[in-house]
């Protein structure tokens, strides 16, 4: 970021919640980059920004849209780059019809399911040329989506099926790209813009000539986002909005270009690398479904042998991962015992848990450094669900309110759960911090970082390591003598780390053990060094592929620590990145097709005539004697395959995709929609909300009318969630400390000073707010910093609420938690729930208490008319008549659960009934 | 005469160690805090909180005071305001000194091109240590360009139109946010030139350290207070209650609410973390700063680099960026910690014009003692006039 020219913050609040990366920002600045700020609110990044431009949140579509329709009309983008190195001269099959045509749903769509078959959005290649040949390996969409397929491409793109993809260089043929792409994004106008998001054409035009200008040769552009972008109903669109921009405009693969996806912890980047998420295996591999009954099922359903690049070497990287996991129990007769990874067979995210949790099919839950009763939406959602457990492990810092909402939370206190009542057993497992443990810690830039147990964790304190050690020797000890078949991955797992001096299995083994070694041959037991050395023929083994090299010669390369003030500023010695220490990804693109730099002042990695092989400041992202011009065979497949000018090797055409035939599941170019609960209609289409969009329609997850419909001055205004750099999430590492907790004391609300008026609030003193969720209450801050948009000819009035609050009786400070008032609705790409926009009132005062907090929101509900059906139609152009039921949410929500909802007055009887 | 010789005379302190001061340079400030929680952490101070919200922006510990050594101040200011204090930045710059900025600038040595704060009168500004002065001279500079920094600069500068501080057409600055802006800017003590505390400390506890800063002895101080009256920028306080430990102790017990604190009764400001500039380490606060906001060294380094920076945010057409405590004729003879400010003192809660109450000693003493010879001599022509008689 630091090489940025100009760096645009979108969807995040980047000094304050990552303060310590912003120094980036803050030394792209002082460099003489421009900084500028999209957000709802003015907040501390604004205040060090060249320019703030408040937006409407979850309407970001459209702001990102015109900018690619202003770089495309205006002729602005870097053809050379745009031509060589992306899908813009692809064509795309004649079955294909835009959102533009339809009224808001691409071709594909299948109201049954409430989702896409990808078919008709596939490439046309040489062999046939109508797209169809992939068609069958085009995955129904709503599989993919129980699957939350859109995640599983964290380390390469999918599989486009067979064929050579067919060209028009010229850009000219109506079914290429880039074509399609002028036609889709042409509504997208600073008018609209205005009209949509709230910022003038003024302000639209300062943006747009700020990105174009330092875009191409000599001048990159910066995007960085965080969950202000992932955190909505089609948040993966408004990322791929910009990596659509970022590609026209010559922006990826370059110093001071890309997205920067900042991450929200320390580690979360690691913790999806090597995954704690229900549909990925370490590196990116997908979790095997129950269709995929043998390893070559598998291997083949998530890569094709001719696809370009090296995922298609996605086999090797399976092998070794069970090669890992269960060494010389992994054999080739018995298909590297595959059949020991469990398979999944729909959406088993952390809402679809909570769902089986209330139908009580769930007995235990382990809570990791999560606290989802402040933390997750619907917060009382979260507790009555975990009340349904049989037991609960909470290991934390604290006595988090996920811990003790049995006692103290808010339905204790209005009566609707009694803990003499609740069956749940809470176990508390004191965890260590991260400086009474060792072990990695990998951030946004992928780079990841060592760091040593400074001291030795207090009491019982035990870190993830040791614990989860301690756990599964008691669990194998258990079925040590068992010949229970299912038992079997249990005792063949290998388990046997060394241990340190204090008696900790020691991590620098795990990391070893994460970057592979051979098995056989002369180098046996020596580390591998690089990824392309795993064979699929168990002779090496290796824990995440991509992780490989960072322990090569047997260093932990992640521990390195030379200052940067001693090397260039690619710094490759300070830690390691994945893959292969490379700091850029896709850094073949930094050189124009001839393998020149395109400019001196962007240099970093070029083709080296003389020596015949790329070379650079950072670490070549290409096969190092692959010439500019070469053009090889590209069915042949994999790496071998990548052409001299396909730089983005991890793509199956090796190309950037600005249209993408396959791996979105809720459209191949993303398209505004107005988020769950909307105070206007859709601009573009009669189609209100995303069709694709997972819902759970239940009475206590009940969504308010957006637009025009009835009841939705009920709760006129939007409200939008954040973090402050204060607090961290849901409070369990801040709320407890005295020094932190003094800082940001009490749960507040940011308002203008026009609604302040409005409303009759007054600054500092108490407020209500009321979603049909729930009601909380919250101090006023009364702030210029808040602005009131106009939108559709409507004054939107936005409401900030930081969620680090949560009733409880432990920690220093506690309020209401923001959370309780947002419903349940989520991303299908990746099953990410809605954080960033929701509808409420605000009325001067604090909330009733006890039961009469419930009382006032079911008044609302009536009031606004709600029913379990409000706002949950997938198709809302009345024309369709395609909304026969819209329950028949099989693969994604969920409504036979026992309703937990409001039922004031009777909520002991309820309770007791379901006993 | 350089500063730090001037400084030796002024205070009477020999010592073979440059003085250390902080620059803290608001214009990068991100408000994160983080400099007083590492503060707080380093020294134990006990917290300073009811644990409610104070009603002043997202500022809840409101000032410095004997458990905050490091206040980071939030304010919120919209057009006019903005404009006043980009006029009255200007104006300290107009003050007969070369004019900084674009195109009309002189060529003229910046001998004494002032941007000090309205702490120093004009009149004296001209001394030396005054903004400006740096040889990278904003009025040699070129006006506008890719490339503003002083150093760590990879990049060509120039190209198409990327520079921060853009140019209007008639070649004045133009500014992207004219409308609003949310000023941060974090306090600590000021290690003056003439400290008042010192100078009226009546046991000996505060001294003055071989790095040219003030300390409270702990084993000395007798917890008078007068202090607290003597140091102008209200830094100073004795310390009266509070709570260390944080309430959940891992492991162990949770503590009262009523734990003693150290040094309670005692009078208490921040060190400039002397146990760790003993140790040749960074003060906390400086070394927790993400964005460089707080800046640690030696004081003529810091006052280099302050000048250098005001001259460079005039240059971009932000006018409001002045120094405060870099003038060595100020009511305190300049400060060990030097701020870049972008509005008047005042809207920081920082005095205007700081002045150590023992200032006027010398002068009194001068007055009483020619009123005591006035005195002598008239007795004693009394006494020859009676003779005569």
């Amino acid at each position: 970021m630091a090489n940025a020219d100009c760096i645009v913050i979108q969807g995040s609040n980047m000094a304050e919640c990552h303060p310590v990366g912003f120094q980036w920002v803050a030394e792209a600045k002082a460099r003489g980059a421009k900084v500028i700020h999209v957000d709802p609110r003015f907040t501390r990044t604004s205040a060090v920004a060249d320019k703030h431009l408040p937006i409407r949140a979850g309407s970001d579509i459209v702001l990102l849209g015109a900018l690619i329709n202003y770089v495309l009309s205006n002729d602005l983008w870097f053809h050379e780059y745009v031509v060589s190195y992306t899908n813009a001269a692809t064509l795309i099959s004649e079955d294909f019809e835009d959102a533009e045509d339809l009224n808001g749903l691409f071709s594909g769509y299948d109201p049954e399911s409430g989702s896409y078959h990808l078919g008709s959005w596939a490439y046309q290649t040489e062999d046939d040329g109508s797209g169809h040949e992939g068609a069958e390996e085009h995955a129904k969409g709503h599989e993919q989506r129980a699957k939350a397929g859109g995640q599983q491409f964290g380390s390469g793109g999918a599989p486009v099926g067979t064929g050579t993809p067919k060209r028009d260089k010229t850009l000219q043929h109506p079914r290429t790209v880039f074509q399609i792409l002028k036609r889709h994004f042409s509504r997208y106008t600073p008018e609209m813009v205005r009209e949509t998001c709230g910022i003038s054409e003024e302000d639209f035009a300062y943006l747009a000539r700020s990105v174009t200008e330092n875009s191409g040769r000599d001048r990159t552009t910066c995007f960085a986002y965080a969950v202000g972008w992932t955190q909505h109903t089609l948040g993966a669109q408004f990322i791929r909005t910009a990596s659509i921009l970022q590609l026209l405009l010559g922006n990826m693969g370059r110093p001071g270009g890309g997205i920067m996806a900042l991450r929200g912890h320390a580690t979360i980047q690691g913790s999806t690398d090597i995954p704690t998420l229900f549909n990925l295996l370490p590196g990116y591999l997908p979790m095997p479904s129950v269709t995929a009954q043998t390893l070559d099922d598998y291997v083949d359903g998530i890569r094709t042998t001719n696809q370009k690049g090296y995922w298609a070497n996605a086999r090797s990287y399976a092998v070794n991962l069970l090669k890992s996991w269960w060494g010389d129990a992994a054999t080739a007769e018995n298909d590297y015992a595959y059949d020991y990874i469990p398979r999944i067979n729909g959406a088993h995210g952390t809402y679809q848990t909570l769902m089986a949790m209330l139908k009580d099919q769930v007995e235990g839950y382990f809570l990791l450094g999560q606290n989802p009763a402040v933390g997750s939406a619907n917060g009382r959602l979260q507790r009555m669900g975990m009340s349904h457990l049989k037991w609960l492990v909470v290991r934390d810092l604290n006595m988090i309110e996920s811990a003790t909402w049995w006692k103290d939370g808010p339905e204790i206190a209005s009566g609707e759960l009694r803990t003499e009542d609740i069956d749940t057993e809470v176990f508390f497992m004191p965890a260590a911090t991260h400086v009474e443990k060792s072990g990695s810690f990998t951030q946004t830039q992928r780079l990841v970082q060592w760091r040593h147990q400074a001291v030795t964790p207090p009491g019982d304190a035990q870190s993830e390591l040791e614990f989860f050690h301690e756990l599964g020797k008691r669990i194998r000890a258990r079925v040590a003598d068992s010949d229970d078949p299912r038992d079997r991955p249990l005792q063949d797992l290998t388990w046997d780390y060394p241990l340190t001096e204090e008696g900790e299995p020691d991590a620098e083994a795990v990391l070893a053990e994460i970057n592979g070694r051979f098995l056989t041959g002369p180098d046996a037991d020596k580390p591998l060094s690089s990824y392309t050395q795993m064979k699929d023929d168990g002779s090496t083994a290796g824990g995440c592929w991509i992780y490989t090299g960072i322990y090569a010669d047997g260093v932990n390369r992640a521990a390195m620590r030379v200052p940067g003030q001693v090397q260039d500023e690619i710094a490759s010695e300070w830690a390691w990145a994945w893959p292969a220490n490379r700091r850029i990804l896709y850094n073949r693109a930094s050189a124009d097709p001839q393998g020149k730099p395109w400019s001196e002042r962007k240099k970093l990695v070029w083709w080296d005539e003389e020596n015949h092989t790329w070379t650079g400041k950072d670490n070549p992202d290409f096969p190092l004697d692959r010439e500019p011009g070469s053009h090889p065979d590209p069915q042949q497949g994999g790496p071998d395959a990548l052409a001299g000018d396909d730089p983005f090797i991890m793509q199956a055409d090796g190309k950037g995709w600005l249209f993408s035939p396959k791996g979105m599941l809720d459209g191949p170019l993303p398209t505004h929609y107005e988020p769950q609960e909307s105070p206007v209609d859709n601009p573009l289409y009669t189609q209100q909300q995303s069709p694709t969009r997972v819902m759970f329609p239940r009475e206590d997850n009940l969504s308010a009318p957006s637009g025009e419909a009835p009841g939705t001055d009920v709760y006129p205004f939007m409200f939008t969630t954040y973090r402050l750099t204060e607090h961290h999430t849901a409070g369990g590492m801040s709320r407890w400390l005295p020094y932190l907790s003094e800082l940001q004391p009490e749960m507040f609300c940011e308002i203008s000073p026009e609604l302040a008026e409005l409303k009759g609030l007054e600054p500092y003193g108490w407020a209500t707010i009321v979603s049909p969720r729930s009601a909380i209450e919250v101090k006023v801050l009364v702030t210029d910093r808040m602005t009131p948009l106009t939108v559709g000819g409507k004054t939107i009035h936005q409401i900030g609420l930081p969620y680090h609050w949560g009733a409880g009786s432990d920690a220093v400070v506690s309020g209401d938690g923001a959370n309780d008032l947002l419903g349940i609705t989520l991303d299908p790409n990746v099953q990410i729930q809605n954080f960033k926009t929701g509808s409420c009132d605000i009325r001067p005062g604090r909330r009733p208490r006890g039961a009469q907090r419930d009382e006032l929101v079911r008044e609302y509900q009536q009031r606004a008319n709600l029913t379990i059906m409000t706002g949950m139609e997938r198709i809302t152009d009345p024309e369709r008549e395609l909304n026969d039921d819209p329950l028949r949410a099989r693969d994604s929500g969920d409504v036979a659960g026992r309703s937990t909802a409001y039922t004031a007055g009777t909520a002991t009887t309820d309770q007791g009934e379901d006993k | 005469m350089t500063p730090t010789s001037a400084f030796a005379d002024d205070t009477h302190w020999d010592h073979p160690h440059p003085r250390r001061g902080f620059f803290t340079d608001t214009s990068i400030c991100i408000g994160c805090k983080a400099c007083e929680v590492a503060c707080k952490e380093w020294n134990r101070n006990p917290v300073d909180s009811d644990y409610e919200i104070l009603g002043s922006s997202y500022d809840n510990t409101g000032g410095l005071g004997a458990d905050t050594w490091r206040h980071v101040a939030f304010i919120e200011q919209t057009q006019d305001r903005i404009e006043e204090a980009r006029e009255s930045g200007r104006a300290l710059v107009n003050l007969g000194m070369p004019r900084v900025g674009p195109p009309q600038a002189a060529s003229t040595p910046a001998a004494g091109g002032c941007a000090c704060g309205s702490a120093a009168p004009a009149d004296d500004a001209a001394g030396s240590g005054c903004a400006c002065a740096g040889p990278s001279s904003a009025t040699t500079a070129p006006a506008a360009g890719g490339c503003g920094s002083t150093g760590g600069c990879g990049c060509s500068s120039g190209g198409a139109g990327g520079a921060s501080a853009g140019t209007g057409e008639d070649g004045s600055p133009v500014l992207d946010t004219p409308d609003f802006r949310w000023l941060m800017s974090s306090d600590v003590c000021k290690h003056c030139t003439h400290a008042g505390c010192l100078d009226v400390c009546p046991t000996g506890a505060l001294f003055r350290t071989e790095f040219g800063t003030v300390v409270v002895q702990e084993d000395i101080c007798n917890g008078c207070g007068t202090c607290v009256a003597g140091c102008p920028f209200g830094v100073i306080e004795r310390r009266d209650d509070g709570l260390v430990e944080p309430k959940t102790q891992r492991g162990a017990a949770p503590m009262p609410d009523t734990v003693k604190v150290p040094q309670d009764g005692i009078a208490q400001k921040c060190t400039l973390c002397y146990d760790r500039m003993k140790e040749d380490q960074t003060p906390a606060c400086a070394q927790a700063c993400p964005t460089t906001s707080i800046k640690y060294g030696e004081r003529e380094t810091m006052l280099e680099s302050a000048q250098q920076r005001v001259a460079q945010l005039h240059e971009q057409g932000r006018t409001e960026a002045r120094l405060y405590g870099a003038n060595p004729k100020d009511g305190v003879g300049g400060t060990g910690s030097i701020f870049l400010l972008l509005d008047e003192p005042e809207v920081y809660g920082l005095p205007p014009d700081p002045r150590v109450p023992t200032a006027d000693l010398p002068r009194m003493y001068k007055r009483a003692g020619m009123a005591v010879a006035g005195m002598l001599a008239l007795g004693v022509a009394a006494f020859a006039a009676g003779d005569r008689a």
